[in-house]
């Protein structure tokens, strides 16, 4: 009993722990770490007991002496005493009934408001004649109340029968402490004192054992805990070398990543003599790759981004799915309308949060959400959250030209054109001819009448078409941001993928900038953005860009939230202004990894010694009035 | 991307008017901007002059779309409207149909609408004319040909055809890859 009485206290886990390893982990890494604090707590614990052992237990004892030898009770004890042959269950018995007649009083027949009479004529008597002074004072109000009628009855009321009385009285009494104590005590009030006390002797000794087995139990989890401590040591590179013929079983690796991170944490002190940061970090890596499923390739450029602790939350938030968002197409419909035909169809939903104000998360919903009749009737469009941002960044104006360089399935182009109201152009280039199709129909089920679709590589597009007003680049990238949709990312991206889509982007960026014209009144901007998370596809692709077009600069996105870029990474450092890009992940802000940068050009004209392709497009209204006068 | 002849407008004319009539006046002189008709791989685009003109400058392989796709036009030389179209055809329609919402699913699924289904009826349909039909919250749902005229739809039992369907939003999923 009393190492359950023990575990009932169960105490909150401590601060500590949750500081150590934030956010999710797996259930059973979970489990592990709790029992671990748990140890570690009951350490603590039993110290604090064994200290403050006296001091409780005197405390203990006072508080039941407080309960067993209260004044009141002395009467009913001598009651009880001169009756004791009675057994305690009709003791019980008796004892029941006029408590209910208590509680009940004023609905009961009169009857029981007669026995009720009884019971206080009774008292009253009994107190009379043992002259215990003292309960009569507390008693004799609430006697008096009740026998202000009944004492003409009480003069002749059963006195015959002295022993059922005497143990009506004391049941009686019983009832009236009951009254004037807690509830909590009329419970314990068939218990006698010799009851009392045998059973206080019971609890003493109980305790008595109890700390002595805690004591045992510190000795023993002190030993255990500082043994394991000490246990922990990377294996050595035989064991690896074994380890890739028979894989160890995920627990156990679980296992080790978290003692690699605890490690790793509090390096100085619990660090193994002659291993190195990297050691432990490689093992890491190994186990990491192994319990996720990465390959090392991108293990290492991942675990460069984070901290350990947060690579492993990052690493989690990939293994489950982002809440499916919705956006309303403000073409045909208001979100209030939308939220309310969609509740009406039995989804649950809420909006996505304050930065938006087209955007419903869906928790749940018994229909399809990609079939109902709204969607097809083109009231909303299923999008990610993450790619509201770059729109909102770009900000598209009524009457201007957009260029959506990489656009299917179309979700940011529509969402563009919803925001110019339909007016003026948005181009929607898409490379790929198979995703056309998806990004058509979208564009034609949300009502979007000013789009162009166009197939062509988005690098020749200041020839085809240049002076926009704002274009939006969502480059091609490796998709490490969006893990938790496809996953095969973890395996099949390598270093050439790396190389080939970096260099990509850096030319689709070069000639989305050189597409947009400075002159524009109202626009100039270029919103570069990705959903990957590594630094070479994001911030190294902003930097190059700034330093090859000089006519450029980073402005805010206007989006309040995210982590700012990094300035400097691993050595690199970047333009300072590279802290007004933003970049958002899956563990902090619940959707895709995304990264979103806002340039403003400020010039059409290069420096000389640039390619020549650029001098035409760059000053785009040249290339208007050229077009107008072919039409003409 | 060109200009429709003269053969090819007529028969996109007509079809048109048998949905919506002579407003087919206000798909051509719009108030705000001149709006054109132009053919590109056999689907009819209807588009604002202004962006048609920048679409110009995009090749002929490499232009999907433009504006709103109105239709295609068959081997045969004959017009089919696409849903699409719809939102065009929703604004000027002169016959309308509304279905109650038991009716909204079946239709959306590619079937007839059946009398029993019927919320209301513009009144003077004529048969074998274009209608639109709403849910009974009037958006459009999609577009069929009248089998009855008002008149005799009253005399119809229940499970009788009243429009023949010829195209609804739920095209949009299933024929993604034919539409476009």
């Amino acid at each position: 009993m009393g190492r359950r009485a023990r575990n009932k206290q169960g105490a909150p886990l401590p601060l500590e722990l949750e500081n150590k390893i934030e956010g999710k982990v797996t259930k059973k890494l979970h489990d592990r770490l709790k029992h671990e604090a748990q140890r570690s707590r009951k350490q603590k614990l039993s110290a604090a007991k064994q200290n403050a052992k006296k001091p409780e237990q005197t405390k203990t004892n006072g508080k039941r002496k407080d309960n067993s030898v209260e004044p009141k009770k002395a009467k009913k004890i001598k009651a009880q005493l001169e009756e004791e042959e009675e057994s305690d269950v009709e003791m019980v018995q008796v004892d029941g009934a006029p408590e209910d007649g208590w509680d009940n009083a004023p609905i009961e027949s009169d009857e029981d408001m007669e026995s009720m009479s009884d019971f206080d004529s009774s008292d009253d008597q009994e107190s009379d004649a043992e002259s215990a002074s003292d309960e009569k004072v507390t008693q004799m109000p609430l006697s008096l109340l009740e026998s202000d009628s009944d004492e003409d009855e009480n003069a002749n009321s059963d006195e015959d029968s002295d022993g059922d009385e005497l143990a009506d009285s004391a049941s009686g009494s019983g009832g009236m402490e009951s009254y004037d104590e807690f509830d909590m005590d009329s419970d314990e009030e068939p218990m006698t004192f010799r009851d009392m006390e045998k059973k206080s002797r019971l609890l003493d000794k109980e305790r008595a054992e109890d700390e002595e087995m805690a004591a045992l139990e510190v000795a023993g989890a002190g030993a255990v805990v500082e043994g394991e401590r000490e246990v922990f040591q990377l294996p050595t590179e035989e064991q690896v070398a074994a380890e890739e013929e028979t894989p160890l079983d995920l627990t156990q690796v679980q296992m080790r990543i978290q003692e690699i991170i605890r490690v790793l944490n509090n390096f100085a002190e619990l660090r193994e003599d002659g291993r190195s940061r990297s050691d432990y970090m490689a093992q890491l890596q190994r186990d990491m790759c192994f319990y996720y499923g990465y390959n090392e390739y991108l293990m290492e450029k991942l675990l460069q981004l984070f901290t350990v602790s947060e690579a492993v939350e990052f690493f989690e938030a990939n293994e489950v799915g982002r809440p499916v968002t919705v956006r309303t197409n403000t073409l045909k419909t208001r979100r209030r309308d939308l939220a309310q035909a969609l509740i009406n169809r039995g989804v649950n939903l809420d909006p996505i949060g304050k930065w938006t104000k087209v955007g419903l998360t869906i928790f749940d919903a018994p229909v399809p959400i990609g079939a109902t009749p709204e969607y097809m009737a083109g009231h909303y469009m299923i999008q990610a959250a993450s790619s509201f941002l770059p729109v909102i960044a770009l900000a598209p104006q009524e009457n201007e030209r957009v260029l959506d360089m990489s656009a299917a399935p179309g979700g940011k182009t529509t969402y563009c054109s919803a925001l110019m109201k339909n007016t003026g152009l948005v181009v929607a280039n898409d490379a790929n001819r198979e995703r056309q199709k998806a990004l058509v129909a979208n564009i034609h089920r949300l009502g979007v009448a000013n789009a162009i679709v166009c197939n062509y590589d988005g690098r020749e597009f200041p020839k085809i078409m240049g002076g926009f007003d704002r274009v939006l680049l969502d480059a091609p990238c490796s998709g490490t941001g969006v893990i938790s949709k496809d996953a095969s990312v973890k395996t099949n991206k390598g270093p050439e993928d790396f190389a080939m889509l970096t260099n990509l982007q850096k030319e689709l960026l070069l000639s989305a900038i050189d597409s947009v014209s400075a002159d524009s009144s109202t626009g100039g901007v270029i919103v570069y953005s990705t959903c990957s998370v590594t630094v070479e596809e994001n911030e190294a692709v902003v930097n190059y860009a700034l330093a090859k077009r000089p006519n450029i600069c980073l402005v805010d996105t206007g989006l309040d939230f995210g982590r700012s870029g990094f300035v400097s990474f691993r050595g690199r450092s970047f333009h300072s202004s590279l802290s007004l890009t933003r970049r958002f992940y899956p563990h902090i802000h619940n959707m895709d990894g995304f990264f979103v940068a806002k340039f403003k050009k400020t010039s059409n004209k290069i420096q000389t010694g640039e390619n020549e392709f650029t001098v035409p497009t760059g000053s785009g209204v040249k290339l208007k009035q050229k077009k107008k006068k072919r039409h003409h | 991307m060109r200009p429709l002849t003269d053969e090819e407008t007529k028969v996109l004319f007509e079809k048109l008017t048998k949905y919506i009539g002579r407003n087919i006046v206000h798909l051509i002189d719009r108030p705000d901007e001149p709006y054109c008709f132009r053919l590109q791989k056999d689907r009819v685009y209807y588009v604002s002059e202004e962006i048609m003109r920048k679409a110009a400058t995009i090749g002929r392989h490499n232009l999907v779309s433009l504006g709103v796709c109105f239709g295609k036009f068959t081997k045969t030389g004959k017009f089919r409207l696409h849903i699409t179209a719809l939102p065009f055809l929703a604004q000027y329609s002169k016959y309308k149909v509304w279905v109650k919402p038991n009716g909204e699913m079946p239709f959306l699924y590619g079937n007839h609408v059946v009398k029993a289904h019927i919320g209301r009826v513009t009144e003077d349909m004529p048969e074998h004319q274009g209608v639109v039909i709403y849910n009974m919250a009037d958006v459009p749902l999609g577009f069929g040909v009248s089998a009855r005229s008002t008149v005799d739809m009253r005399k119809v039992d229940p499970t009788g055809i009243a429009v023949f369907h010829q195209a609804d939003n739920g095209e949009y999923l299933r024929e993604e890859d034919s539409l476009f």
